[in-house]
């Protein structure tokens, strides 16, 4: 089925945050710093005053007070820490951080009289880079070292790898800009129409920020232009637009330039990790060592899942674990698809591929020699594992057998020739969520869910599971998200928006289906005029059924996970050290499939963002200023057309039976993780060459 | 039927004073402007001078209706697009010509609407996103439309107005023959969700089937 809202979206009647285009709308220009530490020693705004069409200058020297911004952190925030304070006092904390908002009536005057501000700052020494502050590392208060068996047990196998491998900073880069439009309906009433993930998260942060009720503050989000974990919090250009539109008394809108999208609204964190694997000459794991440093901004610490992979992947009897986070000049990093999984797993399938090699042995028949029955983490067993089935049917459908092991081996004309795989692990489970549906009296049904569609296709997918329970057309369902005002549902993030909201939605429908049944007397109806005849008859104009759905006993006594294995071809240039994937294979235990279209779309995303993080994609930081070189999509540098060969996606489609009534796992991540090494190890079978630094760029394979 | 702005709470510019008039362009205002206006100036009547260089009468058409509108030189057609003519489904990706999200057509060429200024296409037409499809909810699609919601070639939707835009401007140019034609030709509109593959499916499509686009 195509998407319900394909229409919308080809016609350009899709409405994203910046298209609410509100009478008497300001526009709001951030000015930020550009020192990366030190505080503010003037700004002078006369000049920019005295521009045309300028309504008022914000700063921290006037900003409207923020009742929640004195508030002492309670460490029930989602990040530990001190949120960053939007014009709060005259600290910088990081380059690029808004010391003003320029507001004016047209757009070009608001650009204009913001390029007038100027400011002076006393700077005060500041370090963005990790590896020269890796002592300073220590463990994140949400993040416990783990254990199992003997620590660092892979020293004393007879087979082993040890190694370092590194990921630089990913920026999320959403084609949409970050934006917010605030405006103020009294002193006591605000409503924000941006971009989130989560319009109930979205509403609570502006709640605490502003000491208001749940009813005086109201999130619109229904289309989202792309996300990835970038939107899942309240930003500066959602409070800036707030206070701005608090100050000037009409709508404010708030566009951060493309270049303001770097370091400001999150990104991957840069990590360094070390991989220690030993095996016996069978190839049975011994002991695994997975040790990794992330960084984080001076004011909060965002601590990743990025060992997790390394803890349930493999049946492995000795496994430690330590993560620790440095503190730098930067703003606080965020959930970036996959957040941790693709990091960590980079370096968990490369070591992998290493030991194989180490060990002459098949990197798939050493992965299916140490399959894990159970979850290792907990012993518990799985919801569903169909990760041999991945194995087999992705190997077959790549045609692994022509795969001759030794590197360098393989070549077409002046091309080298690799073949590498790899496996992903990424965790499935479900949050509680709540659904509404509503029979109306034209027969049809209305569900809402205050969840999003940032693109999987949450509009038609929870159409698809309504539809489906109601045994109706799904051309007369009605799905509705994106606003505060519906019933609450989590984030979309963390591969869970279907098992969450979607069995929310089935379990509203089947209640709805018992009612309507009960009305009826017992009689099943089918049709629309059914519906329709049998609210008139009981003379309802509508009925309406509310329903909370969560998990139960399961979460406990099992452990929920989603699988891929990826197998990528590359041709590598002996001379120019370029790089050319020219074949995917994506294999993937999901659980069951919904929606067959947008399911493949979903990692055929998922393998284009695992080639921008292979091949090219880095935020790069000048450290004498602490500011990004390239903060534009020309210089940093991520997928395009020519870039991406066919890729097929395997979905096995068989669905898991524990996690949820709707036998989904989640798809949004699982088919990137573990991918960059999967094109690691295609480059190293290609050349010989070992390349454990993201993104494997020619200057490396030149080298 | 002459289509103007929306009406818009436009009240700034009223007090300001216009630099360039009562200052260092003082001169070169002279040497290229009416003396009335300069006296006007002169007379602290530049509030209204400013308004008249400021804007500039500019004839447009747009999804075939014709415009008569008044803009600063500085605007881009994107802005003018989004901003003052509420034509949303135009999208800024960068501002900077290199993510392809503000594709139009000016005179049935692909152009990027970010990197324009709207006073240089005095007498010009301009497509956007918005003229594609017969009027009303269920007016007929362009095929390539069509084909996009067919092949599922977009995912959060920000960047296929301009795709769209671009793959009809790829089939118009006869550069849509194979996939890596194809690939090519639309390597300036990037798409972060990555449906790519599905967006070259697409456009194969509707070379294949020979449609006028």
């Amino acid at each position: 089925m195509s998407r319900v809202d394909g229409r919308l979206k080809v016609t350009g009647g899709a409405t994203y945050a910046a298209d609410n285009q509100l009478t008497g709308l300001v526009y709001g220009v951030l000015v930020t710093s550009t020192i990366a530490k030190g505080r503010i020693k003037a700004i002078d705004t006369q000049a920019a005053r005295k521009a045309p069409g300028v309504l008022e200058i914000i700063t921290y020297q006037n900003a409207p007070k923020v009742p929640g911004y004195e508030a002492k952190p309670t460490g029930q925030t989602r990040v530990d820490g001190q949120e960053f304070r939007v014009f709060y006092n005259d600290e910088i904390l990081f380059n690029n951080q808004p010391v003003a908002l320029v507001l004016a009536d047209t757009f070009e005057r608001a650009n204009h009289a913001a390029s007038l501000v100027t400011v002076q700052y006393a700077q005060a020494p500041h370090q963005t880079a990790l590896r020269p502050n890796l002592t300073k590392g220590t463990k994140p208060k949400r993040a416990d070292d783990y254990l199992r068996g003997q620590a660092n047990a892979y020293t004393t196998a007879p087979v082993r790898v040890e190694q370092e491998y590194t990921t630089p900073i990913n920026v999320h880069n959403p084609m949409e800009p970050h934006a917010a439009t605030a405006v103020w309906q009294d002193a006591n009433n605000v409503t924000v129409y941006n971009k989130t993930q989560a319009v109930r998260i979205a509403q609570q942060d502006i709640m605490k920020a502003f000491n208001l009720k749940e009813e005086n503050v109201r999130v619109h989000s229904p289309f989202v232009g792309g996300a990835f974990g970038s939107s899942s919090r309240v930003w500066p250009q959602e409070m800036a637009a707030i206070l701005g539109a608090k100050k000037v008394g009409r709508p404010v809108k708030v566009v951060l330039r493309r270049d303001q999208v770097f370091n400001m609204v999150g990104y991957r964190p840069e990590s360094i990790q070390k991989v220690g694997i030993g095996a016996s000459p069978d190839g049975k794991l011994v002991g695994i060592t997975h040790e990794a440093y992330g960084l984080t901004s001076s004011y909060e610490q965002f601590a990743e899942r990025i060992v997790d992979p390394s803890k349930s992947l493999y049946s492995c009897p000795n496994l430690n674990t330590t993560y620790k986070l440095v503190p730098l000049d930067l703003s606080t990093p965020c959930w970036t698809r996959g957040p941790g999984e693709s990091s960590g797993s980079f370096a968990l399938e490369s070591a992998m591929d290493e030991l194989a090699y180490a060990l002459g042995m098949d990197p798939i028949a050493l992965r299916l020699a140490n399959f894990a029955e159970n979850d290792p983490e907990n012993q518990h067993p799985w919801t569903s594992n169909q990760l041999r089935a991945c194995y087999e049917r992705g190997a077959t459908q790549f045609n692994w057998a022509r795969r001759t092991p030794a590197p360098g081996s393989m070549r077409d004309g002046d091309w080298l020739v690799g073949l590498g795989m790899s496996a992903g692990i990424y965790k499935a489970g479900r949050s509680p969520a709540t659904a509404r549906a509503t029979l109306l009296a034209d027969g049809s049904l209305l569900v809402q869910s205050a969840t999003a569609d940032v693109g999987p296709g949450t509009y038609t997918i929870m159409t698809q599971i309504a539809a489906d329970v109601m045994s109706m057309d799904p051309a007369h369902v009605r799905f509705e998200l994106g606003d505060s005002a519906l019933p609450p549902a989590p984030g979309q993030f963390g591969s869970h928006t279907t098992t969450s909201v979607g069995s929310a939605v089935y379990d509203v429908c089947l209640s709805l289906r018992q009612k309507v049944l009960e009305l009826a007397s017992g009689q099943a109806i089918t049709t629309r005029d059914g519906y329709v005849e049998l609210l008139r008859q009981k003379g309802m104009p509508q009925l309406s059924v509310t329903k909370e759905s969560k998990s139960g006993s399961e979460e406990k006594t099992h452990s929920g996970k989603s699988f891929c294995a990826n197998f990528v071809e590359v041709w590598v240039h002996p001379v120019t050290g370029q790089v050319r994937v020219v074949k995917v294979v994506s294999a993937l235990d999901v659980g069951k499939v919904i929606n067959a279209k947008t399911a493949r779309s979903q990692v055929l995303g998922s393998v284009v963002w695992g080639l921008g993080m292979a091949l090219m994609e880095e935020g790069q930081i000048d450290h004498r200023f602490g500011r990004y070189v390239n903060k534009d999509l020309a210089d940093y540098h991520l997928p395009v057309f020519a870039d991406v060969p066919d890729i097929d996606v395997i979905l096995i489609d068989q669905p898991d039976t524990i996690l949820d009534p709707i036998g989904a796992k989640g798809i949004g991540e699982i088919g990137m993780i573990g991918f960059a090494a999967a094109v690691a190890n295609a480059v190293y079978h290609a050349t010989g060459k070992r390349i454990r630094n993201l993104p494997i760029t020619p200057d490396k394979l030149m080298a | 039927m002459q289509h103007n702005e929306p009406d818009r709470n436009n009240n700034a510019g009223q007090e300001a004073r216009r630099d360039f008039l009562k200052q260092s362009t003082l001169l070169t205002a002279l040497s290229l402007t009416p003396s009335v206006v300069v006296q006007a100036a002169e007379k602290h009547l530049d509030e209204k001078a400013a308004a008249y260089f400021e804007q500039v009468t500019l004839k447009l058409t747009i999804n075939g209706k014709p415009y008569t509108l008044s803009v600063e030189p500085r605007v881009t057609l994107l802005d003018l697009l989004r901003e003052r003519l509420n034509l949303t489904g135009t999208k800024k990706g960068c501002d900077y010509g290199q993510c392809g999200a503000c594709t139009v057509h000016i005179d049935g060429r692909r152009t990027l609407s970010c990197l324009t200024f709207a006073v240089m296409h005095e007498g010009q037409a301009v497509t956007t996103i918005e003229g594609l499809a017969e009027a009303g909810p269920q007016g007929k699609l362009h095929p390539v439309q069509e084909a996009f919601i067919r092949h599922d070639g977009f995912q959060c939707g920000y960047c296929t107005p301009g795709q769209i835009m671009s793959a009809i401007g790829c089939l118009r140019e006869d550069r849509a023959n194979s996939p890596d034609e194809i690939r090519e030709y639309m390597s300036g509109n990037i798409c972060r969700c990555g449906a790519y593959n599905n967006i070259v499916d697409a456009i194969a499509e509707v070379k294949k089937g020979g449609q006028k686009v």
